[in-house]
């Protein structure tokens, strides 16, 4: 099936306007390929339902599993209203609003979009979206080297695996040295970055929760920071900001955040949304596009793209980023998912997070044979050490129709037969009651 | 206009409810420490879900759309976006699967990634693609990076990027990332690689050579045999911008050409959907030689099933967490499913016959920038109105009124005046024959009555807008008066007051 609307007869008249005797005259100068495709014929749109029916229905999501995965992909519950506005045309099907006169729909949402991740996180500016949380942080640590000119950044050994790869594969060709903060009991060593917050590093970075779902000291940080004249980087999730203090609050340079806990389905890893805020200091640094408020000819109130003169577009090798198209549609989506849940309603969401990850880890650490490596405070996710390894856990609670938590043995070795556990709003009494048994079992 | 939604907001209003808390509550203050609590809640809107849904529904009209109105952007491959591949993304066997789900559970996921990567390596006449990368720039800098650590891997990881002046702005914000100085060279009198600039600029620092093909100015590259012999002769990469794809797939491999590393935009060439400004996905192909260097995971099939490799002794590493844009990749998967190998060819042949009928039937009305057949798009300029004072933004401003959504102006930067038309194969001929007539009309217009277009639109939600005061003086987000600044938090569901 193809949705080409031509009709033979129309094909042949257009080739006749042209003055070509067929389509190959159009194209006789192409180096054609000498043997078709070796791709399967195409399907009706019938059939490719059913061949998307039978894929889907070799995975397996809720309700058939229960999950307790985190580790920056959550579960959260995402009212009906979000993916019937996202579904719309005229959000989903139109290009990047260069035209404001015809984009204002998706340049006033983008405008509440940075107004709204500013009150979360109390910062003074934000773009209007990037791919996802790792590239985020990679683009603020990017910014710090840039403006400093210096060469170190300090990364807590608890940042999130895969945003240290993301990192490292972004500053690997430009010199930078990556040191790496240990923990101490799950929180990072303030003590360290104090000794090692020397006049070479550009940047102190830290994620709030940690990759432990570890609350960190963040308010010791920028003080530090600050006399040293690096950059503080805090790289955090949303949906805490329900209840947790905002980077702005505690001094962030730069706040970046993968941006999915706001009503984004956990979709397989993607389409996320990376969010970056700053201070107004760093306005003309930021990578990404900016939506502003401004008036058109008649005095109208109306939203276009400004501060252009970063991009790649306009300063093409002295962009202050290569980032073009990034994920409007999903900064839309958290906007209506933060419109929907207001002010009250994300503190809600967050107070719950807290109350039933609490209950969980309560429960599950009272289980003999399962321990809690640290004593640290948390919000939605915990680490556990199990007597049996995790990925042994893992195999025989699927059977029971349960995922469970996160083996990390991979990245901390150290830490014996740890997994890294998240529990949300989306889970009930009688989930968590019905973990603990399960578990019990299997260990 | 429509109100911001703040200012909607009535205190204490709701759009949404929440289960009552079923496990014990607790006071926050017990068991985080005083400096994590947040003091003062973020001055969020209260509103009904009625409100939120009126609101973004109204400001969704206001928006032009591919669903709604023919956009001819050039470069932008502004397709229909075919609601099947809405469908299956939107299936809970695929939308509500955790990135890091054991590889057992996600069986049908994978298959998907390692079909999609054949179908794409088929295409392209690559050796292996990632999916990772999440838009086109993405794609850039992860092909980069890839050449970069080949050229490393032999010893050398060399200095200089070269790229012709007609291309993506983009082309070189990527090679900076990737440390690479950037080496332009002209373009010649129809906007190809001026052979003689490339073979001066080649020497053995050149790490690349970025081209876009067809060019920016929608035309074959007719020496690119020739200019892949060039650059492999001083052992550099040839990287294909496969932004234009949507003129090639089915007729001309890349892979055949010589290019070494390309990247696609599977929102342009497979239909996934723009979204006002993604998301995307900027797959990446490379030749055998390349793949060790591709980033992980890679997805491979064994007799156990599919599963994800995490580690590769030469890979560049990951280039974002997780896999990638997965449910963007499961439509674009589902689209080149329904099409199959006749209709990706058909695809292309229909979008290369509809942008020659534009060029044909446009050219007494405005000038068309090189005169032969292109590809799937074609550029014109403003040069017949110039002695009217008009300009390319007046004709595109102007087009507005009319329910067009204009082409790209100014671009390519190497051709004055410049508009890229790019009609796509989605478009049918009574479509494309209204939009002639309508160029004709405001052709007329511009000698007739220049003034007229110098200060169009007229009947859009909002007219030229004040771009300049827009940038001196930054409004880029709503502010809370003060009586809300100091609303103190209130009791969450369930639990203490911990104000």
């Amino acid at each position: 099936m193809d949705f080409t609307p031509h009709t033979e007869s129309e094909r042949k008249e257009m080739l006749a306007a042209i003055g070509v005797a067929d389509f190959k005259e159009l194209i006789k100068d192409l180096p054609l390929s000498e043997k078709d495709l070796n791709i399967p014929s195409g399907l009706s749109e019938g059939e490719v339902v059913r061949l998307g029916l039978e894929l889907g229905s070799k995975n397996q999501a809720a309700p058939r599993l229960m999950s307790f995965l985190g580790a920056g992909a959550y579960d959260h519950f995402s009212p009906a209203a979000i993916s019937a506005l996202m579904s719309r045309g005229e959000f989903l099907t139109s290009y990047t609003p260069y035209q404001p006169e015809v984009s204002q729909g998706t340049l006033q949402t983008l405008y509440e979009f940075q107004s709204m991740i500013c009150e979360l996180m109390g910062m003074d500016v934000t773009n209007a979206g990037m791919y996802e949380g790792a590239s985020a942080l990679a683009e603020a640590v990017l910014l710090a080297l840039r403006e400093t000119g210096r060469k170190k950044v300090l990364i807590p050994q608890s940042l999130h695996p895969d945003y240290k790869a993301v990192l490292s594969t972004y500053t690997l060709e430009s010199g930078t040295q990556l040191i790496e903060i240990p923990h101490k009991n799950g929180q990072m060593d303030v003590a360290f970055v104090a000794r090692n917050l020397t006049a070479e590093v550009a940047a102190v970075v830290v994620q709030n929760p940690n990759f432990f779902g570890i609350v960190e000291p963040t308010e010791q940080i920028a003080p530090l920071a600050q006399a040293a004249g690096a950059l503080f980087i805090a790289s955090v999730n949303p949906i805490s900001l329900g209840l947790l203090t905002p980077p702005g609050d505690y001094g962030a340079d730069i706040a970046v955040a993968e941006g999915q806990s706001l009503g984004i389905a956990p979709g397989f890893g993607g389409p996320f949304l990376g969010l970056f805020a700053c201070r107004t200091k760093w306005l003309r640094k930021m990578p990404g596009r900016l939506v502003g408020q401004t008036v058109d000819v008649d005095g109208k109130r109306a939203f276009v793209l400004t501060l252009q003169a970063r991009e790649q577009h306009i300063r093409r090798e002295k962009a202050t980023s290569n980032v073009c198209t990034t994920t409007a549609l999903i900064g839309s989506c958290a906007t209506f998912y933060m419109s929907l849940l207001g002010k009250q309603g994300l503190r809600d969401v967050a107070y719950q997070n807290l109350a039933k990850a609490r209950y969980a880890f309560d429960q599950l650490t009272q289980i003999p044979g399962v321990r809690a490596p640290f004593n640290a405070p948390i919000f939605n996710e915990f680490v556990l050490q199990t007597k049996t390894s995790p990925d042994v856990l893992q195999k025989n609670l699927l059977k029971r129709g349960i995922v469970a938590g996160l083996p990390i043995k991979k990245w901390y070795p150290e830490l014996e037969n740890a997994s890294l556990w998240c529990v949300t709003e989306t889970k009930t009494k009688a989930d968590i009651d019905l973990l603990v048994k399960n578990l019990k079992e299997v260990l | 206009m429509e109100a911001l939604i703040f200012e909607k907001s009535q205190p204490g209003r709701k759009g949404y409810q929440l289960p009552a808390l079923d496990v014990p509550s607790i006071d926050p203050a017990t068991v985080l420490p005083k400096a994590s609590i947040r003091t003062r809640l973020a001055e969020l809107p209260e509103v009904s879900e009625l409100d939120v849904v009126r609101h973004y529904t109204r400001l969704s009209q206001l928006n032009f759309s591919i669903d709604t109105n023919f956009y001819p952007l050039g470069s932008c491959t502004m397709k229909y976006n075919p609601k099947v591949n809405e469908q299956i993304a939107n299936f809970t066997g695929f939308k509500l699967l955790h990135p890091l789900q054991p590889a057992s559970t996600v069986q049908g996921f994978l298959q998907v990634y390692y079909e999609l990567e054949r179908l794409l390596s088929e295409m392209c006449g690559m050796a292996e693609f990632t999916l990772q990368p999440s838009a086109g720039a993405h794609g850039e800098l992860t092909g980069l990076l890839i050449a970069r650590a080949y050229h490393k891997y032999k010893g050398n990881p060399r200095k200089t990027v070269i790229l012709p002046d007609s291309a993506h702005g983009t082309n070189p914000a990527s090679a900076m990332i990737a440390g690479y100085n950037v080496v332009t060279i002209k373009s010649d009198a129809r906007g190809g690689v001026d052979l003689a600039s490339l073979k001066a600029a080649l020497n053995q620092d050149t790490a690349v050579f970025m081209l876009t093909n067809p060019s920016t100015l929608g035309l074959f590259e007719k020496h690119v045999k020739e200019i892949a012999k060039m650059v492999h002769e001083v052992g550099a990469l040839l990287y294909l911008d496969g932004a234009n794809m949507n003129a090639l797939v089915g007729l001309v491999r890349p892979g055949d050409l010589g290019f070494d590393i390309m990247h696609l935009n599977l929102h342009k060439t497979f239909s996934t959907p723009h979204g006002g400004g993604g998301p995307a996905a900027g797959p990446v192909g490379v030749t055998q030689a390349l793949t060790p260097f591709l980033p992980v995971p890679r997805v491979r099939k064994t007799e156990q099933g599919y599963s994800l490799e995490e580690t590769s002794p030469l890979s560049i590493g990951k280039m974002r967490a997780f896999n990638g844009n997965s449910l963007i990749l499961l439509r674009a998967y589902t689209y080149i499913r329904c099409l199959g190998r006749e209709g990706v060819r058909k695809n292309t042949e229909i979008a290369i016959l509809n942008a020659n009928y534009l060029r044909v039937k446009l050219q007494d009305a405005f000038q068309v920038a090189i005169d032969e057949p292109c590809m799937h798009e074609c550029i014109f300029t403003a040069a017949k109105q110039k002695p009217y004072g008009v300009k390319t933004l007046d004709i595109a401003k102007r087009m507005l009124d009319y329910g067009y959504h204009p082409p790209t102006i100014y671009f390519p930067l190497i051709v004055d005046e410049a508009m890229m038309i790019e009609p796509t194969e989605t478009e049918s001929k009574q479509t494309l024959d209204q939009f002639i007539e309508t160029m004709h009309v405001i052709a007329k217009e511009a000698a007739a009555d220049p003034e007229k277009l110098k200060h169009a639109p007229y009947t859009t939600p909002v007219r030229r807008l004040d771009e300049v005061k827009a940038a001196r003086e930054p409004n880029l987000r709503w502010k809370p008066t003060g009586r809300q600044a100091a609303s103190p938090p209130s009791a969450p569901v369930g639990g203490p007051h911990t104000a």
